[in-house]
Protein backbone atom coordinates (compact mmCIF):
# COMPACT_ATOMS: atom_id res chain seq x y z
CA UNK A 1 0.00 0.00 0.00
CA UNK A 2 1.06 3.29 -0.99
CA UNK A 3 0.61 6.15 1.32
CA UNK A 4 -0.40 9.34 -0.66
CA UNK A 5 -1.39 11.58 1.59
CA UNK A 6 -1.62 12.79 5.53
CA UNK A 7 -4.18 11.20 7.21
CA UNK A 8 -5.66 10.53 10.38
CA UNK A 9 -7.90 8.23 13.04
CA UNK A 10 -9.11 7.66 16.24
CA UNK A 11 -9.83 9.54 19.44
CA UNK A 12 -7.78 11.45 21.85
CA UNK A 13 -10.99 9.59 24.25
CA UNK A 14 -9.75 7.14 27.32
CA UNK A 15 -9.39 3.80 25.94
CA UNK A 16 -8.73 5.20 22.13
CA UNK A 17 -5.59 6.16 20.52
CA UNK A 18 -5.02 8.70 17.95
CA UNK A 19 -2.99 7.85 14.87
CA UNK A 20 -1.92 10.07 12.47
CA UNK A 21 0.19 9.70 9.16
CA UNK A 22 2.19 11.06 6.16
CA UNK A 23 4.09 9.98 3.19
CA UNK A 24 7.85 9.31 3.81
CA UNK A 25 10.58 9.07 1.94
CA UNK A 26 12.18 7.06 4.47
CA UNK A 27 12.78 3.30 3.87
CA UNK A 28 12.05 2.29 7.32
CA UNK A 29 8.59 3.35 9.19
CA UNK A 30 9.13 6.15 11.57
CA UNK A 31 7.10 5.75 14.72
CA UNK A 32 6.51 7.87 17.60
CA UNK A 33 4.70 6.98 20.08
CA UNK A 34 3.52 8.65 23.17
CA UNK A 35 1.85 6.72 26.11
CA UNK A 36 1.54 7.25 29.97
CA UNK A 37 2.59 3.52 30.05
CA UNK A 38 5.72 3.85 27.32
CA UNK A 39 7.45 2.55 29.75
CA UNK A 40 5.61 -0.83 30.91
CA UNK A 41 3.89 -1.36 27.08
CA UNK A 42 6.09 0.61 24.94
CA UNK A 43 7.21 -2.58 23.46
CA UNK A 44 3.87 -4.25 22.85
CA UNK A 45 2.69 -1.30 21.45
CA UNK A 46 4.77 -0.75 19.18
CA UNK A 47 5.13 -4.14 17.66
CA UNK A 48 1.05 -4.02 16.88
CA UNK A 49 1.80 -1.29 15.04
CA UNK A 50 4.66 -3.21 13.33
CA UNK A 51 2.46 -6.23 12.46
CA UNK A 52 -0.22 -4.05 11.25
CA UNK A 53 2.19 -2.11 9.12
CA UNK A 54 3.57 -5.13 7.50
CA UNK A 55 -0.15 -6.57 7.20
CA UNK A 56 -1.06 -3.67 5.33
CA UNK A 57 2.42 -3.75 3.46
CA UNK A 58 3.40 -0.35 3.94
CA UNK A 59 6.86 1.33 3.48
CA UNK A 60 7.19 4.89 3.56
CA UNK A 61 5.47 6.51 6.38
CA UNK A 62 5.69 8.58 9.09
CA UNK A 63 3.63 7.99 11.61
CA UNK A 64 2.64 9.48 15.35
CA UNK A 65 0.49 7.38 17.83
CA UNK A 66 -1.16 9.14 20.66
CA UNK A 67 -2.23 6.31 22.83
CA UNK A 68 -4.58 7.03 26.05
CA UNK A 69 -5.06 3.59 27.24
CA UNK A 70 -5.78 1.37 24.25
CA UNK A 71 -6.07 -2.17 23.95
CA UNK A 72 -4.10 -3.82 21.46
CA UNK A 73 -7.50 -4.40 19.31
CA UNK A 74 -8.37 -0.56 19.15
CA UNK A 75 -4.42 0.02 18.13
CA UNK A 76 -4.69 -2.01 15.31
CA UNK A 77 -7.76 -0.63 14.35
CA UNK A 78 -7.07 3.05 14.08
CA UNK A 79 -3.77 1.99 12.71
CA UNK A 80 -5.36 0.04 10.05
CA UNK A 81 -8.11 3.11 9.37
CA UNK A 82 -5.35 5.92 9.31
CA UNK A 83 -3.37 3.81 6.45
CA UNK A 84 -6.67 2.89 4.38
CA UNK A 85 -7.22 6.81 4.50
CA UNK A 86 -3.63 7.37 3.54
CA UNK A 87 -3.52 5.47 0.60
CA UNK A 88 -7.29 6.70 -0.83
CA UNK A 89 -6.67 8.23 -4.01
CA UNK A 90 -7.64 11.94 -3.67
CA UNK B 1 -34.41 -23.70 25.72
CA UNK B 2 -32.68 -21.37 23.38
CA UNK B 3 -30.64 -18.30 24.51
CA UNK B 4 -32.53 -15.63 26.78
CA UNK B 5 -32.74 -12.09 24.56
CA UNK B 6 -34.77 -9.97 26.60
CA UNK B 7 -32.42 -6.63 26.61
CA UNK B 8 -30.24 -6.39 23.34
CA UNK B 9 -27.91 -2.78 24.66
CA UNK B 10 -26.82 -0.69 21.51
CA UNK B 11 -22.97 0.39 21.96
CA UNK B 12 -21.77 3.40 19.30
CA UNK B 13 -19.33 1.27 17.13
CA UNK B 14 -16.75 3.41 16.98
CA UNK B 15 -16.17 4.09 20.70
CA UNK B 16 -13.41 1.48 22.32
CA UNK B 17 -14.06 2.32 25.93
CA UNK B 18 -17.34 1.37 26.01
CA UNK B 19 -17.04 -1.78 23.23
CA UNK B 20 -14.76 -2.91 25.36
CA UNK B 21 -17.13 -3.04 28.59
CA UNK B 22 -20.41 -3.56 26.83
CA UNK B 23 -20.88 -7.35 28.44
CA UNK B 24 -20.20 -5.81 32.34
CA UNK B 25 -24.17 -4.42 32.06
CA UNK B 26 -25.28 -7.42 32.03
CA UNK B 27 -27.58 -7.27 28.52
CA UNK B 28 -28.48 -10.99 27.15
CA UNK B 29 -27.35 -8.96 23.89
CA UNK B 30 -25.20 -6.43 22.66
CA UNK B 31 -25.39 -4.36 19.23
CA UNK B 32 -22.53 -2.89 18.33
CA UNK B 33 -24.23 0.10 15.73
CA UNK B 34 -22.19 1.07 12.79
CA UNK B 35 -25.62 3.31 11.84
CA UNK B 36 -27.09 6.01 13.58
CA UNK B 37 -24.19 6.09 16.36
CA UNK B 38 -21.40 6.85 13.42
CA UNK B 39 -20.72 9.85 11.69
CA UNK B 40 -21.10 9.62 7.72
CA UNK B 41 -16.95 10.49 8.43
CA UNK B 42 -16.36 7.71 10.75
CA UNK B 43 -17.96 4.88 8.95
CA UNK B 44 -14.67 3.08 8.02
CA UNK B 45 -12.96 3.64 11.14
CA UNK B 46 -15.96 1.62 13.19
CA UNK B 47 -16.26 -0.90 10.96
CA UNK B 48 -12.51 -1.58 11.41
CA UNK B 49 -12.99 -1.53 14.80
CA UNK B 50 -16.16 -3.57 15.55
CA UNK B 51 -14.09 -6.39 13.40
CA UNK B 52 -11.36 -6.51 15.73
CA UNK B 53 -13.42 -6.15 18.64
CA UNK B 54 -15.18 -9.43 17.60
CA UNK B 55 -12.26 -11.28 16.44
CA UNK B 56 -10.00 -10.44 20.31
CA UNK B 57 -12.77 -9.93 22.77
CA UNK B 58 -14.79 -12.56 24.88
CA UNK B 59 -17.89 -11.22 25.38
CA UNK B 60 -18.79 -14.31 27.02
CA UNK B 61 -22.30 -15.59 26.74
CA UNK B 62 -23.60 -12.40 25.52
CA UNK B 63 -24.97 -12.35 22.26
CA UNK B 64 -23.17 -10.31 19.89
CA UNK B 65 -24.95 -8.41 17.17
CA UNK B 66 -24.11 -5.55 14.49
CA UNK B 67 -26.55 -3.11 13.26
CA UNK B 68 -25.20 -2.72 9.92
CA UNK B 69 -25.85 0.35 7.77
CA UNK B 70 -29.16 0.14 4.87
CA UNK B 71 -28.16 -1.57 2.24
CA UNK B 72 -29.35 0.36 -0.29
CA UNK B 73 -25.90 2.32 0.73
CA UNK B 74 -22.33 1.78 -0.14
CA UNK B 75 -21.42 1.35 3.82
CA UNK B 76 -24.14 -0.64 3.97
CA UNK B 77 -22.42 -3.23 1.36
CA UNK B 78 -18.79 -2.74 2.72
CA UNK B 79 -20.17 -3.71 6.46
CA UNK B 80 -22.17 -6.84 5.75
CA UNK B 81 -18.53 -8.04 3.86
CA UNK B 82 -16.14 -7.29 6.62
CA UNK B 83 -19.14 -8.75 9.32
CA UNK B 84 -19.29 -11.92 7.88
CA UNK B 85 -15.76 -12.83 8.26
CA UNK B 86 -15.12 -10.81 11.70
CA UNK B 87 -17.98 -13.46 12.69
CA UNK B 88 -20.58 -11.87 15.00
CA UNK B 89 -23.74 -13.90 16.17
CA UNK B 90 -26.33 -11.93 14.22
CA UNK B 91 -26.68 -8.78 12.14
CA UNK B 92 -29.01 -6.42 12.66
CA UNK B 93 -30.46 -5.30 9.47
CA UNK B 94 -32.07 -1.43 9.21
CA UNK B 95 -34.88 -0.12 6.76
CA UNK B 96 -35.93 -3.91 6.22
CA UNK B 97 -37.79 -5.52 3.47
CA UNK B 98 -38.84 -8.72 2.49
CA UNK B 99 -36.47 -7.79 -0.84
CA UNK B 100 -33.34 -6.33 0.91
CA UNK B 101 -33.55 -9.47 3.03
CA UNK B 102 -33.42 -11.85 0.06
CA UNK B 103 -30.77 -10.26 -1.45
CA UNK B 104 -28.38 -10.26 1.62
CA UNK B 105 -29.09 -13.81 2.67
CA UNK B 106 -27.60 -14.70 -0.84
CA UNK B 107 -24.87 -12.14 -0.47
CA UNK B 108 -23.82 -13.52 3.01
CA UNK B 109 -24.52 -17.20 1.51
CA UNK B 110 -21.77 -16.37 -1.20
CA UNK B 111 -19.35 -14.98 1.33
CA UNK B 112 -19.92 -17.94 3.85
CA UNK B 113 -19.24 -20.33 0.90
CA UNK B 114 -16.13 -18.72 0.05
CA UNK B 115 -14.65 -18.34 3.67
CA UNK B 116 -15.42 -22.11 3.96
CA UNK B 117 -14.80 -23.86 7.43
CA UNK B 118 -17.00 -25.12 10.00
CA UNK B 119 -19.00 -21.36 10.78
CA UNK B 120 -22.27 -20.97 12.27
CA UNK B 121 -24.65 -19.28 9.93
CA UNK B 122 -24.73 -15.59 10.46
CA UNK B 123 -28.40 -14.86 11.57
CA UNK B 124 -30.63 -12.24 10.61
CA UNK B 125 -32.41 -9.68 12.98
CA UNK B 126 -34.38 -7.43 10.64
CA UNK B 127 -35.37 -3.80 12.14
CA UNK B 128 -39.25 -3.10 11.26
CA UNK B 129 -39.01 0.81 10.94
CA UNK B 130 -41.33 1.65 7.95
CA UNK B 131 -45.16 1.22 7.28
CA UNK B 132 -44.31 -0.93 3.99
CA UNK B 133 -42.05 -3.37 6.49
CA UNK B 134 -45.01 -3.33 9.26
CA UNK B 135 -47.76 -4.13 6.15
CA UNK B 136 -45.19 -7.12 4.49
CA UNK B 137 -44.10 -8.53 8.53
CA UNK B 138 -45.13 -12.17 7.31
CA UNK B 139 -43.63 -12.23 4.19
CA UNK B 140 -40.33 -10.68 5.38
CA UNK B 141 -39.53 -12.78 8.49
CA UNK B 142 -39.98 -15.76 5.87
CA UNK B 143 -37.72 -13.80 3.64
CA UNK B 144 -34.73 -15.41 5.04
CA UNK B 145 -34.13 -18.94 7.67
CA UNK B 146 -31.50 -16.75 9.01
CA UNK B 147 -33.76 -14.31 11.17
CA UNK B 148 -33.94 -14.84 14.41
CA UNK B 149 -35.64 -11.92 15.87
CA UNK B 150 -37.30 -8.77 14.64
CA UNK B 151 -36.90 -5.22 15.80
CA UNK B 152 -39.53 -2.79 15.77
CA UNK B 153 -37.70 0.74 15.38
CA UNK B 154 -40.69 3.11 16.67
CA UNK B 155 -38.61 6.38 15.90
CA UNK B 156 -38.24 5.77 11.98
CA UNK B 157 -41.47 3.83 11.91
CA UNK B 158 -43.31 7.48 12.84
CA UNK B 159 -41.35 9.32 11.12
CA UNK B 160 -42.66 7.53 7.99
CA UNK B 161 -45.73 7.79 9.11
CA UNK B 162 -45.32 11.92 9.85
CA UNK B 163 -46.69 11.42 13.20
CA UNK B 164 -45.26 12.41 16.71
CA UNK B 165 -43.32 9.54 18.72
CA UNK B 166 -45.21 9.79 22.56
CA UNK B 167 -44.07 8.35 25.54
CA UNK B 168 -47.13 7.02 26.26
CA UNK B 169 -46.29 4.94 22.92
CA UNK B 170 -50.41 4.83 21.88
CA UNK B 171 -49.37 5.62 18.45
CA UNK B 172 -47.40 2.00 18.28
CA UNK B 173 -50.11 -0.06 19.65
CA UNK B 174 -51.17 -1.12 16.09
CA UNK B 175 -47.65 -1.38 15.08
CA UNK B 176 -46.60 -3.49 18.32
CA UNK B 177 -49.57 -6.07 17.87
CA UNK B 178 -48.66 -6.69 14.25
CA UNK B 179 -45.04 -7.14 15.06
CA UNK B 180 -45.54 -9.62 17.90
CA UNK B 181 -48.21 -11.24 16.36
CA UNK B 182 -46.15 -12.17 13.52
CA UNK B 183 -42.60 -12.77 15.01
CA UNK B 184 -44.90 -15.33 17.44
CA UNK B 185 -46.28 -17.10 14.65
CA UNK B 186 -43.15 -17.48 12.97
CA UNK B 187 -41.43 -18.84 16.08
CA UNK B 188 -38.66 -15.65 16.29
CA UNK B 189 -38.25 -12.98 18.96
CA UNK B 190 -39.93 -9.63 19.04
CA UNK B 191 -37.68 -7.27 20.44
CA UNK B 192 -39.46 -3.68 21.17
CA UNK B 193 -38.42 -0.36 20.23
CA UNK B 194 -35.62 1.49 23.16
CA UNK B 195 -37.26 4.06 25.29
CA UNK B 196 -35.72 7.24 24.24
CA UNK B 197 -35.90 9.19 28.09
CA UNK B 198 -32.43 7.46 29.58
CA UNK B 199 -33.49 9.52 33.43
CA UNK B 200 -37.51 7.71 33.47
CA UNK B 201 -37.22 4.61 34.43
CA UNK B 202 -40.93 4.36 35.71
CA UNK B 203 -41.61 5.51 32.22
CA UNK B 204 -39.45 3.10 30.28
CA UNK B 205 -41.22 0.12 33.06
CA UNK B 206 -44.50 0.56 31.58
CA UNK B 207 -43.25 0.84 27.96
CA UNK B 208 -41.64 -2.33 28.71
CA UNK B 209 -44.75 -3.51 29.87
CA UNK B 210 -47.02 -2.38 27.04
CA UNK B 211 -44.72 -4.19 25.11
CA UNK B 212 -44.64 -7.52 27.21
CA UNK B 213 -48.65 -7.10 27.34
CA UNK B 214 -48.71 -7.55 23.86
CA UNK B 215 -46.12 -10.06 22.72
CA UNK B 216 -43.12 -8.84 22.98
CA UNK B 217 -40.23 -11.14 24.21
CA UNK B 218 -37.56 -8.49 24.97
CA UNK B 219 -36.57 -4.56 24.44
CA UNK B 220 -34.18 -2.69 22.81
CA UNK B 221 -32.08 -0.20 25.52
CA UNK B 222 -29.59 2.85 24.67
CA UNK B 223 -28.03 3.27 28.12
CA UNK B 224 -26.97 0.13 30.54
CA UNK B 225 -29.41 1.75 33.10
CA UNK B 226 -32.11 0.38 31.03
CA UNK B 227 -31.25 -3.15 31.13
CA UNK B 228 -32.20 -3.77 34.84
CA UNK B 229 -35.90 -2.61 34.50
CA UNK B 230 -36.09 -4.50 31.21
CA UNK B 231 -35.30 -7.55 32.98
CA UNK B 232 -37.16 -6.64 35.93
CA UNK B 233 -40.38 -6.45 33.71
CA UNK B 234 -39.68 -9.53 31.68
CA UNK B 235 -39.16 -11.79 34.63
CA UNK B 236 -42.07 -13.80 36.02
CA UNK B 237 -43.49 -12.23 39.53
CA UNK B 238 -43.25 -14.83 42.43
CA UNK B 239 -47.12 -14.83 42.20
CA UNK B 240 -46.90 -15.87 38.49
CA UNK B 241 -43.91 -18.47 39.35
CA UNK B 242 -46.27 -19.66 42.37
CA UNK B 243 -49.10 -20.40 40.43
CA UNK B 244 -46.97 -21.93 37.23
CA UNK B 245 -45.86 -24.04 40.38
CA UNK B 246 -49.30 -25.09 40.96
CA UNK B 247 -50.85 -25.68 37.93
CA UNK B 248 -48.19 -28.28 36.65
CA UNK B 249 -48.16 -29.97 40.32
CA UNK B 250 -51.68 -30.40 39.81
CA UNK B 251 -51.31 -31.41 36.51
CA UNK B 252 -48.70 -34.86 37.48
CA UNK B 253 -51.34 -35.67 40.19
CA UNK B 254 -53.82 -35.87 37.35
CA UNK B 255 -51.96 -37.89 35.27
CA UNK B 256 -50.74 -40.41 38.53
CA UNK B 257 -54.31 -40.76 39.53
CA UNK B 258 -55.34 -41.37 35.37
CA UNK B 259 -57.20 -37.94 35.63
CA UNK B 260 -58.14 -36.82 32.12
CA UNK B 261 -59.05 -33.08 33.99
CA UNK B 262 -57.03 -30.70 35.80
CA UNK B 263 -58.01 -28.27 38.66
CA UNK B 264 -56.27 -25.37 40.56
CA UNK B 265 -58.42 -23.37 43.50
CA UNK B 266 -61.37 -24.93 42.02
CA UNK B 267 -60.77 -23.59 38.15
CA UNK B 268 -60.60 -25.97 35.51
CA UNK B 269 -56.90 -26.13 34.00
CA UNK B 270 -56.46 -27.33 30.08
CA UNK B 271 -53.81 -27.55 27.25
CA UNK B 272 -52.80 -23.83 26.71
CA UNK B 273 -53.04 -22.99 30.61
CA UNK B 274 -50.33 -25.89 31.20
CA UNK B 275 -47.97 -25.27 28.31
CA UNK B 276 -48.14 -21.50 28.89
CA UNK B 277 -47.23 -22.83 32.91
CA UNK B 278 -44.34 -24.92 31.58
CA UNK B 279 -42.98 -22.13 29.10
CA UNK B 280 -43.13 -19.71 32.18
CA UNK B 281 -41.11 -21.89 34.61
CA UNK B 282 -38.60 -22.72 31.82
CA UNK B 283 -38.19 -18.81 31.37
CA UNK B 284 -37.84 -18.46 34.82
CA UNK B 285 -35.02 -21.14 35.53
CA UNK B 286 -33.15 -19.63 32.55
CA UNK B 287 -33.36 -15.85 34.28
CA UNK B 288 -32.22 -17.36 37.50
CA UNK B 289 -35.10 -16.70 38.84
CA UNK B 290 -36.57 -20.41 40.23
CA UNK B 291 -35.88 -23.78 40.03
CA UNK B 292 -37.74 -25.97 38.33
CA UNK B 293 -36.84 -29.27 40.78
CA UNK B 294 -38.58 -27.31 43.76
CA UNK B 295 -41.33 -28.92 45.39
CA UNK B 296 -43.20 -29.36 41.70
CA UNK B 297 -42.69 -33.04 41.86
CA UNK B 298 -44.21 -33.68 44.80
CA UNK B 299 -47.09 -33.44 46.76
CA UNK B 300 -49.24 -29.89 47.54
Amino acid sequence: MEIRKPAQAGTMESGDVYVTVEPSTAEEPEITLESLVLEQYGHQILQTIRETLEICRVTGVKMTVRDRGALEYAIRSRVETALLRAGEEE
Amino acid sequence: MKGLRRSMLFVPGNHPGMIQNADIYGSDSIIFDLEDAVSLQEKDSARLLVKHALRKIDFGETERVVRINPLDTGCGTQDLKMMVAAGPDALMIPKATARRLIEADLMVGEIEAALGGNRQPLAFIPIIESAVAVEEINELLKASSRIVAALLGGEDLTADLGIQRTKAGDELLYARSRVAMACCACGVDAIDTPYADTMDDEGLAKDTAKGKTVGFTGKAAIHPLQIEVIHRVYAPSEAEIHEARQIIRAMKQAEREGKGAVAVDGRMVDAPIILRAEKLLQQAKAMGVHDMTDNVNGGA
